[in-house]
């Protein structure tokens, strides 16, 4: 079926199965790989996408459900050069490991700063549960969101903030 | 090999002042420890003894641009411990490069040239550090070199500064990019010419930046992916563009050995994308690094090749996996609880243990299960391969690049010349992505389309039905107290599955460095002793995991010395303070080991000094002896594995209900010299979350031969409310010791303290892994 949808602010369109999952829409089609295949059930959150600055599983998200929407990955959550505020705390904390679902811990983290800029302790950890890290990095994580948490950046990108 | 082959820079440790050699920083030159064996017959440790060996060339490592800019090349895979920031900032260090002016490039697959390059055992960092100080140090002297030749001064005039060579008396100055020219038409000099920084000169090595225990000091250097992995465009596996890519999944079999019957692909063809159906050869048993066999389904995308997986029908030959099909992981712990009663293959023993049980005052017994587990990376195995021309290329997030390259060489029966791997970086290994098979398979399946990339993928259903799985193992343990409730008498018999079983004929007994992860190397002192190994068939395929066979012995043996102190009515870290018994230094070959992680057992021997010290530090910093409250508990384990030392204290509470809030962690941790401790710190607490999935959830299962959880529904990982509130990693600064292992060594007692403080909180011992739900009701 013809598919249309705006990825990071750009028309796309396909003509694709529309049971195709996001994911591999995004990554196969559209050559964009940040976003990451971890589980293909919704269970880890390596692949989370914002659709209508809603976190979603792109790998449990049909093409066609994303039809007409707007998605925005973590290519998209840069404001041009400009990293947004969670991707300096990131890196400043040094989070990622072997860093693969560190793009998905990102976009819920910047959904959950875009929806509540003063996020308690237990708030960050419940709104992150669905992302898995085999690595370990949980406790920079929480670090690095909570560093963000309150300041004037928080809202984050224009394009990410959702 | 001339004379300076046989140099290298070793840690000065009070080990070498003893023997006379020279001292004074923490770096010289020193003669290669060299142990005499008798006759020519020279002793092989360390990174020597590995294929490939070491390599020090700076025109292998190190290249400078015109201007100025520096690429390192990291001959090491990148999984997350960091190799890819520390060993090029080891080497930036060195050289006095600029470290926003250098870039690392990734060695392709080849340790002829590059040195061994197999990722596992801890070892990067230890058999990496100084070959790479000697190529840095080497292309600093070249610099300085050029610089005084253009001059006209000697050398002892001129200096090199960060990125740059200075005149000491006139303060010219020429930057490293101006030099670079003349000095890469220098000769290399010798080993023995080399002149190391001092630890003070130095500015990146062995400094602790970025997050300690909560308090953010500026990260600097700052790691050398991060912005690439934060903003999505860090290249693992699967991201390396292609065009007229082709994607394929393979339906292997559901049991270890079985084969294809017959197969119906008329369904699968008719899916939209799918364009071919293909057999994929396996080897049968022992698997090796070798394909299980199966169908592949090639297609134009992921998703199609997943769908029409799903349309083939396949019949199984279940016969050829001969018993294997009637492997049930809960029958086999009990066939192993009950082996457990039986004396095994004796490994150490010294004493009359059965006259010290006999006489003890009181008896301790129990038994511990770990069960089998997939390393689960989140990264699922994946390979691209494209075979054009006589040639093979690879694209693969491998730890092990030659022996991908020589096994994909083997299949397509090609000269290992004519494969080359590119290894990116790898969304996780933990040992998982030590076995090439995926590469293999991928391989398999791209000679039918000779010309055309194909990526294989797993699936996360993949990656835990046909995972190397962590061996199951059981363990027996009882011991003699005195009437001072001293130790007088401790058996030990374990039994699991060995790796033996993945190369050759089962030998249903554990080998010698299954048995050196903290079996008969364990550091207790107890006048009479036996170690036993009893048979252990192999059901599955069997596989390192992080930490590997130290994971159940320091489960057992940790737990077990706690019953022991409760039985003693003693305190648990002075009841293992004495157990331990004096500092000393524990040759490994007095406890029959003769593997000792691939080194020198001079250079590395168990110190006991050592292990009390971190057990010590723990402790303290745990605030152990004051009274935690209600509900609560500390619970204390240590282990001794990749030359390194860890000892760690766990707080946790149970509620009413039995539910557990892991409150704080504090890991102490002794490695010697530490290059990065930063990355040395985040491997640490990635080793605590990693050890609490261990200890409360992560179960594969078999029954009738099908392991039976397949994603992260079933096959529980630790997700954020489960890693502690507090985690404070504590490093105890030794510089003077040899370097030791960081990535493995951390994982080993996490289970075993978190259970001991379970059981202080609750009086409830668990022995068998993992808690689950034992703690309600």
């Amino acid at each position: 079926m013809a598919v249309s949808l705006t990825v990071n602010g750009d028309e796309r369109s396909l003509n694709i199965e529309g049971d195709t999952p996001l994911l591999w829409v995004l990554r196969d089609e559209l050559g964009l790989k940040g976003t990451k295949f971890g589980c293909g059930a919704g269970l880890c959150g390596a692949c989370t996408v914002h659709l209508n600055g809603q976190p979603v599983r792109s790998c449990s998200t049909p093409v066609e459900m994303a039809a007409g929407g707007e998605v925005v990955t973590i290519e998209g959550l840069t404001d041009g050069d400009r990293l947004h505020a969670l991707q300096e705390a990131w890196i400043e904390h040094g989070v990622p490991q072997c860093g693969y679902c560190q793009s998905g811990q990102i976009m819920s983290a910047a959904h959950l700063l875009a929806n509540n800029s003063t996020p308690s302790r237990d708030e960050i950890v419940a709104a992150m549960t669905g992302n898995l890290c085999r690595c370990g990095t949980y406790s920079r994580i929480i670090a690095a969101v909570e560093s963000v948490a309150g300041s004037e950046s928080s809202g984050g990108s224009q394009k990410g903030g959702a | 090999m001339s004379a300076d082959d046989n140099l290298m820079i070793a840690n000065v440790s009070r080990r070498r002042f003893l023997m006379g050699l020279a001292g004074g920083s923490a770096l010289v030159l020193a003669a290669r420890w060299d142990v005499a064996l008798g006759g020519n017959e020279k002793a092989q440790f360390g990174a020597g003894a590995m294929p490939g060996g070491w390599v020090d060339d700076p025109n292998v490592f190190i290249h400078i641009d015109a201007d100025g800019l520096v690429t390192i090349v990291n001959n090491r895979s990148e999984m997350g411990q960091g190799i890819r920031t520390s060993l090029v900032m080891v080497g930036a260090d060195e050289l006095g490069a600029d470290w926003d002016q250098v870039r690392v490039e990734q060695a392709e697959g080849d340790h002829s040239k590059y040195g061994n390059q197999n990722t596992d055992g801890s070892r990067s960092m230890r058999h990496w550090y100084q070959p790479m100080r000697r190529a840095a140090a080497a292309a600093r002297q070249m610099l300085e070199q050029a610089a005084a030749n253009e001059w006209g001064v000697s050398t002892s005039d001129v200096q090199a500064g960060v990125h740059k060579v200075v005149h000491r008396s006139s303060g010219k100055e020429l930057g490293f990019g101006e030099l670079a020219g003349k000095a890469r038409e220098l000769e290399v000099p010798g080993r023995n010419a080399l002149v190391l920084k001092r630890d003070e000169e130095l500015r990146f090595v062995g400094k602790e930046t970025g997050l300690i225990n909560g308090e953010l000091k500026s990260a600097y250097p700052k790691a050398i992916d991060g912005e690439d992995i934060v903003t999505g465009k860090a290249v693992y596996g699967a991201d390396v563009p292609f065009e007229n890519l082709l994607y394929a999944v393979i339906a292997r079999p559901p049991v270890y050995g079985a084969t294809v019957a017959s197969f119906d692909d008329t369904e699968a063809l008719k899916m939209p994308g799918v364009e071919k159906v293909m057999k994929v050869e396996g080897t049968g048993q022992p698997a090796g690094f070798s394909p299980l066999g199966g169908i592949a389904v090639v297609a134009s995308n992921t998703w199609a090749a997943l769908e029409g997986r799903k349309a083939l029908k396949i019949d199984w030959d279940l016969e050829a996996a001969g018993d294997n099909a009637s492997y049930t992981s809960s029958a086999y712990r009990e066939s192993l609880e009950k082996a457990a009663q039986q004396p095994g293959t004796v490994v150490r023993q010294h004493g009359d243990l059965d006259k010290a049980l006999e006489n003890a005052t009181k008896r301790v017994s129990a038994t511990y299960y770990m069960p089998h587990m997939a390393q689960a990376p989140m990264e699922p195995p994946v390979a691209t391969v494209q075979i054009k021309d006589g040639k093979a290329e690879v694209w693969a997030p491998v730890q092990n690049p030659q022996a991908t390259r020589d096994t994909v060489a083997g299949r397509l029966g090609l000269d290992a010349e004519n494969v080359t791997v590119h290894v990116t970086l790898l969304g996780g290994g933990f040992g998982r992505k030590s076995k090439p098979d995926f590469a293999i398979e991928a391989a398999s399946i791209a000679e039918a389309f000779k010309g055309r990339p194909v990526r294989l993928q797993w699936s996360r259903e993949d990656d835990i039905h046909h995972a190397y799985f962590h061996a199951v193992s059981v363990d027996y343990l009882e011991a003699g107290l005195d009437g001072n409730g001293q130790a007088t008498g401790w058996l030990h018999r374990t039994l699991s599955p060995s790796i033996g079983s993945l190369f050759a004929p089962d030998p249903k007994h554990k080998g010698e460095f299954e048995l050196g992860m903290g079996f008969n190397t364990m550091p207790f002192s107890v006048p009479a002793l036996r170690l036993e190994n009893p048979p252990a068939p192999a059901h599955v395929r069997i596989g390192w995991f992080r930490s590997v066979y130290n994971l159940p012995h320091a489960w057992a043996i940790q737990s077990f010395a706690h019953e022991m102190a409760v039985a003693a009515g003693k305190d648990h870290r002075d009841f293992v303070l004495d157990l331990l018994g004096p500092d000393r230094e524990i040759h490994n070959l007095t406890v029959g080991d003769g593997w000792n992680y691939g080194e020198d057992p001079d250079l590395y021997p168990i110190d006991i000094g050592r292990m009390r010290n971190v057990i010590e530090r723990a402790t303290n910093e745990a605030g152990w002896g004051k009274s935690p409250g209600k509900n609560r508990g500390l619970g204390l384990a240590f282990h001794h594995s990749f030359v390194s030392y860890t000892a760690i204290v766990f707080d946790v509470e149970v509620d009413d209900q039995g539910k557990l809030t892991i409150h704080r962690a504090d890991i102490a941790f002794d490695c010697g010299p530490q290059a990065n401790p930063e990355r040395i710190r985040s491997q640490l607490e990635g080793a605590i979350v990693m050890g609490i999935g261990i200890a409360l959830q992560s179960e594969v299962t078999f029954e009738d031969g099908v392991a039976q959880q397949g994603n992260f529904d079933k096959y529980l990982i630790p997700r954020m409310p489960d890693a502690p509130k507090t985690l404070r990693v504590h490093l105890v600064d030794n510089p003077g010791e040899a370097m030791g292992g960081v990535g493995e060594p951390g994982l080993p007692p996490v289970a075993p303290a978190l259970c001991n403080a379970i059981y202080a909180a609750t009086g409830k011992r668990i022995r068998r892994l993992p808690v689950g739900d034992q703690l309600k009701g």
